[in-house]
């Protein structure tokens, strides 16, 4: 066993990061199954997207990446909205499972393009080192604050924008049920857009946060793929709040089983973090696969 | 070039041999996506495990993994085969019932865990190092006749496979899987079995796709982590599917045999470029292999073979 210090250090601290890196993909995930219908598996490279438009700022101008954080997510959320138009709007009438086909085409084209022009070497945004700041026994890393805080912000704000504003009524009409908003004159292909905006968006946010916590390289998309799609099945399928309670608690879930609990050695080893994340969707599926949140079942 | 040349008759060979193995490949995908509509984003943990079975039991003793059963290769792989099918039985109980894309979530994942345990599990696989001497069938045979023999046993195989494939699509059972696939309350509410029927599918195609790992394993006498590579395996096998035409096993044959043939041959002329370029093209063929898929899916839907209901039964000639 580790002391206590070293227990929320460095197992709770990166665990809430991460949580909220995965909540920040999973929302787009979750909001796309709930207006679209359809599991958007090229959504893990929406993110990587993000983290190398960002890189375009920070190699070549030195911006710092929280700078260039707003226009990576403008820049994928543009990029998201030429793919739907392109590639999935020619498949709105047809079965879910046909727009899944399309994505597989979409994320193995997006990771390529991004592998034609960066390349595959592992890049970084050279923020050099902070020294973590101390309050008593804690250590935190400056950066982990900015991505917590950043992530609360960008909850509350979606929050504020699905309750308070029409757009947002009607994300969630569309959501409910697409036929009864299409005949009460909501613009369903409006509602879709902004949904690909937002989802695109946090996903692009998410994607520059791993680089801020760690390092960028192409297949981080297909990595995070898992994780984000236990999340949005944790939280309830359709649910945006539940995939920010699912994505915390996937990211808490995967750094806290490799916590030394029971022995000297760490109760899952750190290779197979994934599979704890596969673990709990599992575990979901059969015992509620409507999700914490009571999502929907298709 | 000279057209007769021993190198390019072994090209053919290599060529026609994993068109074959990505045959086997689709046909197993057909059986579940073509025939049952199950979505299988996981085809590599199917791949896999048919693979590393197959080497594992086949090879001699080595420090580097386990190993020393020294099994024949023709016994070897209904174990693989039977390790693939359980896997499958399991996934499948659990999600089946929810369908759709759930299933394409977990398979996901199940190929994500497969992939760390290769990767982790060194005693078992020898991780990145990869399982080396590898026996093939027929390699004490001279060439070409040695690669000349296994290309057959891929081809009577793949002959093998759609034979049984065939009946089965015109069968009660494939019927009832199409019906199911078509719409399942429909099925249901005339009594069929649904979980059953799509557990039934997707065992035997995740059987299916064992054997092909089997095949890789022997033809490239060597196994490595590549093998689960999603790229190479499952993309791939569903573009090649798609393009060729689901729920058709000839299209899935033709697509196995059109696609791995402008995989390699593109490979072949980037090769000719200058160095910098290879990596880059690399990179380029995979977006265009992407863009091939969207542009069938949106204008082909139905792929080259467009899917064929079989004939009624009513319609075969009467004897006597």
């Amino acid at each position: 066993m580790a002391a206590l210090s070293d227990f929320i250090n460095l197992y709770l601290l990166p665990g809430l990061v991460v949580g909220c890196i995965y909540a920040l993909g999973a929302i787009g995930i979750s909001l796309l199954f709930g207006i679209l219908r359809f599991a958007h598996f090229a959504h893990g490279d929406m993110m990587t997207l993000g983290a190398y438009l960002a890189i375009i700022f920070t190699a070549s101008l030195g911006w710092s990446p929280y700078a260039a954080l707003p226009i990576a997510v403008v820049g994928t959320a543009i990029v998201a909205l030429a793919l739907d138009r392109a590639f999935y709007k020619p498949f709105r009438r047809s079965a879910g499972i046909v727009t899944v086909i399309a994505s597989f085409g979409v994320m193995l084209m997006l990771r390529s393009a991004i592998q034609l022009i960066w390349g595959v070497d592992v890049k970084t945004y050279d923020i050099g080192i902070r020294f973590p700041m101390e309050f008593g026994m804690l250590k935190i890393a400056p950066r982990q604050v900015t991505i917590v805080l950043v992530t609360a912000a960008l909850v509350v704000a979606l929050h504020l924008f699905l309750s308070r504003t029409r757009l947002g009524k009607a994300m969630r009409a569309v959501s409910d049920d697409p036929d009864l908003a299409r005949v009460s004159g909501i613009n369903v292909e409006q509602v879709v857009r902004w949904t690909w905006i937002i989802g695109a968006g946090l996903a692009a946010a998410g994607g520059v946060f791993i680089g801020i916590q760690t390092k960028v390289h192409p297949n981080m998309g297909w990595d995070l793929l898992l994780p984000l799609f236990a999340a949005a099945v944790l939280g309830g399928i359709g649910r945006p709040y539940g995939a920010v309670a699912g994505g915390l608690a996937i990211g808490l879930c995967q750094e806290l089983a490799t916590y030394p609990w029971f022995s000297d050695q760490p109760f899952v080893a750190p290779g197979y973090k994934p599979a704890v994340a596969f673990s709990v969707m599992v575990i979901m599926l059969i015992w509620r696969p409507t999700g914490l949140f009571r999502g929907r079942v298709f | 070039m000279d057209i007769f040349s021993a190198g390019f008759l072994n090209y053919l060979i290599a060529l026609g041999t994993m068109s074959g193995i990505y045959a086997v490949l689709c046909l197993g995908l057909n059986l579940q996506w073509g025939f049952a509509g199950l979505f299988n984003a996981g085809i590599a943990a199917f791949f896999a495990i048919g693979a590393y079975a197959a080497a594992i039991l086949t090879t001699p003793e080595s420090p580097n993994h386990l190993g020393g059963f020294g099994l024949p290769v023709v016994a070897a792989w209904p174990v693989a085969m039977l390790l693939s099918g359980a896997l499958a039985w399991a996934i499948g109980r659990i999600c089946l019932k929810v369908q759709g894309d759930y299933l394409a979530m977990a398979t996901i994942g199940i190929a994500e865990v497969i992939r760390l345990v290769i990767k982790n599990e060194e005693w078992l696989t020898a991780g990145t190092r990869g399982i080396s001497n590898i026996a093939r069938p027929f390699e004490a045979l001279p060439t070409p006749w040695n690669a000349l023999a296994f290309l057959g046993l891929v081809a009577a195989l793949v002959a093998g496979i759609y034979w049984a494939a065939e009946r089965a699509w015109a069968s009660p059972w494939g019927r009832a899987l199409r019906a199911i696939r078509d719409s399942d309350v429909a099925a249901a509410a005339i009594g069929k079995d649904v979980t059953q029927f799509r557990l039934e599918a997707f065992v035997l195609g995740a059987m299916v796709m064992a054997l092909a790992g089997a095949l890789s394993a022997h033809y490239f006498k060597f196994l490595g982590t590549t093998a689960t590579e999603p790229m190479m395996v499952t993309f791939l096998v569903w573009v090649m599917l798609i393009v060729g035409g689901s729920g058709n096993n000839r299209g899935a044959i033709l697509g196995a045999a059109l696609i791995w043939v402008i995989w390699s041959a593109t490979e072949l002329l980037t090769n000719r470029l200058p160095g910098e370029w290879i990596t880059r093209t690399s990179y380029i063929r995979v977006l265009l292999i992407g863009l091939l898929l969207q542009i069938v899916l949106q204008r082909f839907g139905k792929g080259l073979l467009p899917e064929r209901p079989p004939r009624m039964i009513d319609d075969r000639p009467k004897s006597g």
